[in-house]
């Protein structure tokens, strides 16, 4: 690989690597937003319902946001399977 | 120009009162959790009484608070998702045993946002020039659609009747209405009629027709149509919502409200709530809102209202209102 190469992957990684950090910057917003948290009690394995104290409908509300600042739809069954910060994140990253 | 103007209100509840606690006797539930998820302490069950004898009660009252005999209405319109028969209409039932024998009577099926499509379609006729004195009355006994097991649902309802008498007037009372429909086909709100069963159905409908509802796909159309049918109502009015000094919405979860009002930076206090002491009584829960306001002195004249519903269809609706009574 040459130099130009590795330079360009690097930034590259940096980039996607920023994106998420961007990403999860966000979400961590609307965490803090819907559910009156303070910032520094999210993180990536943060569970929404027992560590951040979300019900049933603040994770509803918490769906809405993440699908209006990111537009894109979350279907009901997947709403299900996001119960940490990070797989928020993830399902974020892999949908938009 | 004729406009429709608000001369009269009403309400019937029944009488008996049935709290968190007596619930929690019947299915999983508790009072707190009531109370955290929808803000509601208590709803009034009917212990006999129908849909039209709820609606022919409230009726009687707004009437009497309008200071009009039954004889001078050209039109009743009854919202209703839980009617007494599939034929007659519960409009007309109301209509005989009021007395009201210049009017015409229909039922209109709109779920939740029933008042609304009613008062819509009553503010069409006054405009139209054919009708001047229109009863607009929504009654639910939900108690007999619900499931008493379904501790998902049977926590929400409650019965009721409100009513209210609208007169063609050179004044402005109901300034602008909106209504809207998106077809629920994958059933998240439903209450299903009789099973589809004849000598010719190779195989017949079973099982029970009780409501259903999925909560949090209601929720997520609740809170966004709600936000979209006020900023419509509004629109080309000229009129702001900082102007406008109470919306009453239909009365289906305080936990909306304040997502609503927190979303649209207004104050929540704007949102007139009564569903702590009767529940989501369907399309009564507006016109049972707006007789407890006007009884409480809580309306001048010259106040703006808004009325916005959302609910089974899926429906919603909107009415921009000024109130012309002292």
């Amino acid at each position: 690989m040459g130099s130009r190469t590795r330079r360009m992957a690097k930034r590259l990684k940096l980039k996607q690597k920023g994106e998420k950090t961007m990403v999860f910057e966000k979400i961590k917003k609307i965490l803090v937003d819907e559910l009156g948290v303070e910032a520094e009690e999210v993180s990536m394995e943060s569970n929404i319902k027992d560590d951040l104290d979300a019900d049933s409908l603040d994770i509803v509300q918490v769906v809405m946001a993440v699908e209006e600042a990111f537009e894109i739809e979350v279907e009901e069954e997947e709403t299900e399977k996001l119960l940490t910060v990070g797989d928020v994140v993830r399902y974020v990253e892999a949908n938009k | 120009m004729n406009y429709a103007n608000i001369i009269g209100t009403g309400t019937y509840v029944p009488e008996k009162i049935v709290d968190n606690h007596m619930l929690s006797e019947l299915v999983e539930t508790s009072d707190e959790w009531i109370r955290a998820r929808t803000g509601i302490k208590e709803r009034r069950i009917s212990t006999g009484e129908n849909t039209s004898d709820l609606a022919l009660k409230a009726s009687e009252a707004a009437l009497e608070n309008a200071g009009m005999k039954p004889n001078d209405l050209d039109l009743i319109i009854l919202s209703t998702l839980t009617p007494d028969y599939f034929t007659p209409a519960t409009a007309c039932l109301v209509q005989r045993r009021l007395g009201a024998e210049n009017a015409a009577a229909f039922d209109v099926s709109a779920a939740c946002s029933g008042f609304l499509y009613g008062l819509d379609v009553a503010d069409s006729f006054i405009k139209a020039g054919k009708a001047k004195n229109i009863l607009v009355v929504s009654s639910e006994v939900m108690s007999k659609v619900i499931d008493w097991e379904d501790r998902n649902t049977c926590v929400l309802f409650g019965d009721g009747a409100g009513a209210v008498v609208l007169k063609a007037s050179a004044e402005h009372g109901i300034i602008n209405t909106v209504i809207g429909s998106k077809g629920d086909i994958e059933g998240n709100l439903v209450s299903k009629s009789r099973n589809l069963v004849n000598p010719f159905v190779e195989i017949p409908e079973t099982g029970e027709n009780y409501l259903s509802m999925n909560g949090k796909e209601i929720f997520k159309f609740a809170t966004r149509i709600m936000r979209k049918a006020l900023k419509d109502v509004l629109d080309g009015t000229g009129i702001e919502l900082s102007a406008v000094k109470y919306i009453v919405p239909h009365q289906a979860n305080d936990r909306m409200f304040e997502y609503v009002a927190g979303k649209m930076k207004f104050d929540k206090e704007k949102f007139y709530v009564n569903l702590e002491r009767f529940g989501n009584t369907s399309s009564a829960s507006i016109p049972i809102a707006l007789d407890e306001m006007a009884k409480k002195g809580l309306l001048s004249k010259g106040d703006k209202l808004i009325f916005v519903g959302f609910g089974g269809g899926l429906t919603w609706g909107a009415a921009l209102v000024e109130w012309q009574r002292d």
